[in-house]
């Protein structure tokens, strides 16, 4: 077996390059100035709001559009010029586009039939890809007889069927409702990881980015603004943004009082105490201005006063929102402003804190991070 | 008691015999023995036989069906290209025109284009000495003009509305742009040619306006050929070849509404 975080974290090499990528439309840039190095079995998603440029640059490595000026290396082939049937991928399409006039078959057919494959191999191959997702018995179907999970494999199955060196995957989730969405996500990445292909996927949807790849780059206004590994981009968001995109954040705007190696000390108005982190921030010294930012779930309710100086601060419950697993407390601040904190709900029928109830927020000095504004 | 007679269902029965009481009183008449039409005489079949033996009209019959298959099929030619100029080729120069210029036929009064085409081809006829003489392939080129328009939008609004990414998906495949419109849209879009070809084909078996401007020796369709005998007096024969074509259009009727029941039952029967 391979080690997977050998070849996951993009060590061996870079498999796909995408240069300098622009592209507009007549006034607008839609991708502005993106590079991205994608390794050999990745799964990768482009995270972003609609407008923000994720599905031309899936587009483009597609070939149904051509970027300005950028390269696209596939492979050590630079495929910008290539059309889109003669490059070695293979895209799903969000409304899956599968033929309605063809059955299962030769639909997953249709793209060995283009490469002139003897008849006998073709048929080998397609008894292959239905084996694979799971839809021997509905070979001779025509799609509009499948539901839509069922479509979604035959879609899977034919951009798969000529072993491409790159998949696309536009929203591959899109027309599914919830609960079936939740089931094919991890369905559809083990039939990726099993076949091995490098995959880029584009979604709008955090939890199915998470969910499915291994490295996500969050795209907004044409511009990738992080990319990583879903627990890089969650833990350590390197800007406002990133942290804003995925999850819920508390955000206290303040400035640095103290700027010391090994931790920080930020004064807010926001909050009736100082906050602190327990690393440097080492930035540049003449714009103090920073933003500490804390994710609801790393934060602690109390009915008691917490210990020492930093990282706490007093409200009374707003609202709170029962989701089962857990609880979303909105804790009103002496000063109006609204803090989220999650409460897990491991007890049945525990004792806790309930509406306009007096409680403290507390964090321990690594839960922070400080962002620039 | 007798239930209350409902004004809805006067009012169909008053709309069906609208529609019908003309076909249906031609179908009886059409079994007429008299040779005056307007005088009832008793049943007879003897008019279909007359019919058929009427070589002048059943060879207009033909004449007529020859003209109607290839004008339509030149009309859904000439309209699958130019629905595809004008769906999928963007905001080219020019397209506003071509989009008017092909629709103009569609409200063009038939007398002008009947008039425009025969000045035409009378001059082309001078200057270039061809068509050699009007006939049977004038007709099919006018034919074929304005059916174009009536195929044309047909089609377009098909095309329009089909989702791109069947197109791409193919060509995602390894399909050229040609492989995919003639392997994957043509089909798709299918239904529409269909009805765009149908559609040619009944407006030209129906025209008598522009085919008597573009006609010449020899070359009488069944409407001009209905139209003038009807002014020295209908003939029962006539009747007798109007009934045969409204059951003809009947029975396809039917079969069409059979076969896409089937359809339906055998979709619903496979998803369950």
């Amino acid at each position: 077996m391979i080690e997977p975080s050998l070849s996951r974290d993009g060590v061996d090499g870079h498999f796909l390059q995408i240069k300098s990528i622009v592209k507009t439309y007549d006034d607008v840039v839609a991708v502005n100035d993106v590079s991205l190095d994608i390794a050999k079995g990745d799964i990768f998603a482009l995270l972003g709001a609609s407008g923000s440029g994720k599905s031309t640059l899936l587009r483009m490595l597609a070939g149904f559009e051509t970027p300005n000026s950028g390269k696209i290396i596939l492979d050590g082939e630079d495929i910008v010029s290539l059309a889109p049937y003669r490059r070695p991928i293979n895209m799903m399409f969000q409304s899956y586009a599968l033929f309605p006039h063809m059955t299962v078959e030769q639909n997953i057919a249709y793209g060995l039939k283009q490469d002139r494959m003897p008849k006998a191999m073709i048929a080998d191959k397609v008894v292959q890809m239905l084996r694979l997702v799971h839809m021997e018995k509905y070979a001779k179907r025509k799609p509009e007889q499948l539901s839509g999970g069922q479509r979604q494999r035959v879609a899977l199955a034919r951009s798969l069927a000529k072993s491409p060196k790159l998949l696309l995957l536009d929203e591959p989730m899109g027309a599914l409702d919830k609960k079936l969405r939740n089931r094919m996500q991890l369905e559809v990445v083990d039939i990726i990881e099993s076949v091995g292909v490098t995959c880029v996927m584009v979604t709008h949807d955090q939890e199915e980015a998470m969910t499915m790849a291994n490295r996500i780059a969050i795209m907004e206004e044409g511009s990738i603004v992080q990319s990583g590994t879903p627990r890089d981009i969650y833990e350590a968001p390197n800007s406002l943004q990133a942290a804003e995109f995925i999850g819920s954040m508390n955000l206290f705007r303040g400035a640095i009082a103290v700027d010391a190696e090994d931790h920080a000390v930020i004064d807010s108005e926001e909050i009736n105490n100082q906050l602190y982190v327990s690393y440097g921030v080492t930035t540049a010294i003449e714009d103090k201005h920073v933003v500490f930012a804390v994710r609801p779930e790393k934060t602690l309710i109390s009915r008691d006063q917490p210990q020492g100086e930093y990282n706490w601060c007093r409200g009374v419950v707003h609202d709170i929102a029962y989701l089962g697993g857990h609880s979303v407390y909105h804790i009103r601040l002496d000063n109006g402003k609204i803090l989220y904190s999650f409460m897990v709900n491991s007890d049945r029928f525990a004792d806790q804190p309930t509406w306009e109830e007096l409680v403290y927020v507390y964090w321990s000095d690594d839960s922070g991070l400080v962002l620039r504004p | 008691m007798k239930p209350p007679i409902r004004f809805s269902s006067v009012m169909f029965w008053f709309g069906m015999a609208f529609l019908y009481l003309p076909m249906l009183s031609l179908v009886i008449y059409s079994f007429n023995s008299s040779r005056l039409v307007t005088v009832w005489a008793g049943w007879s079949t003897k008019w279909y036989g007359e019919l058929f033996r009427d070589e002048g009209l059943m060879a207009a019959v033909w004449r007529s069906l020859e003209v109607a298959f290839w004008s339509a099929n030149t009309a859904v030619c000439l309209g699958v290209l130019a629905s595809v100029a004008l769906t999928r080729f963007g905001r080219f120069r020019g397209r506003s025109m071509l989009h008017s210029l092909v629709a103009a036929p569609l409200v063009m009064p038939d007398v002008i284009i009947g008039l425009s085409l025969l000045l035409l081809f009378v001059s082309m006829t001078d200057v270039l000495g061809w068509p050699h003489q009007r006939g049977l392939f004038t007709i099919w080129i006018a034919h074929a003009t304005f059916g174009t328009a009536y195929a044309t939008v047909v089609i377009s609004s098909r095309l329009k509305e089909l989702d791109r990414s069947f197109v791409e998906a193919a060509m995602d495949l390894g399909a050229t742009p040609v492989k995919a419109f003639v392997q994957v849209t043509l089909p798709i879009i299918m239904p529409a040619l269909v009805s765009a070809w149908l559609l040619a084909f009944t407006l030209s078996l129906d025209d008598v306006v522009i085919a008597s401007f573009v006609s010449g020796p020899g070359a009488t369709t069944l409407p001009i050929e209905v139209f003038s005998s009807v002014r020295l007096g209908v003939s029962p024969k006539i009747n007798a070849l109007a009934t045969l074509i409204i059951l003809i259009v009947s029975l396809v009727t039917l079969v069409a509404w059979w076969l896409s029941r089937r359809k339906l039952k055998r979709d619903k029967f496979a998803r369950s």
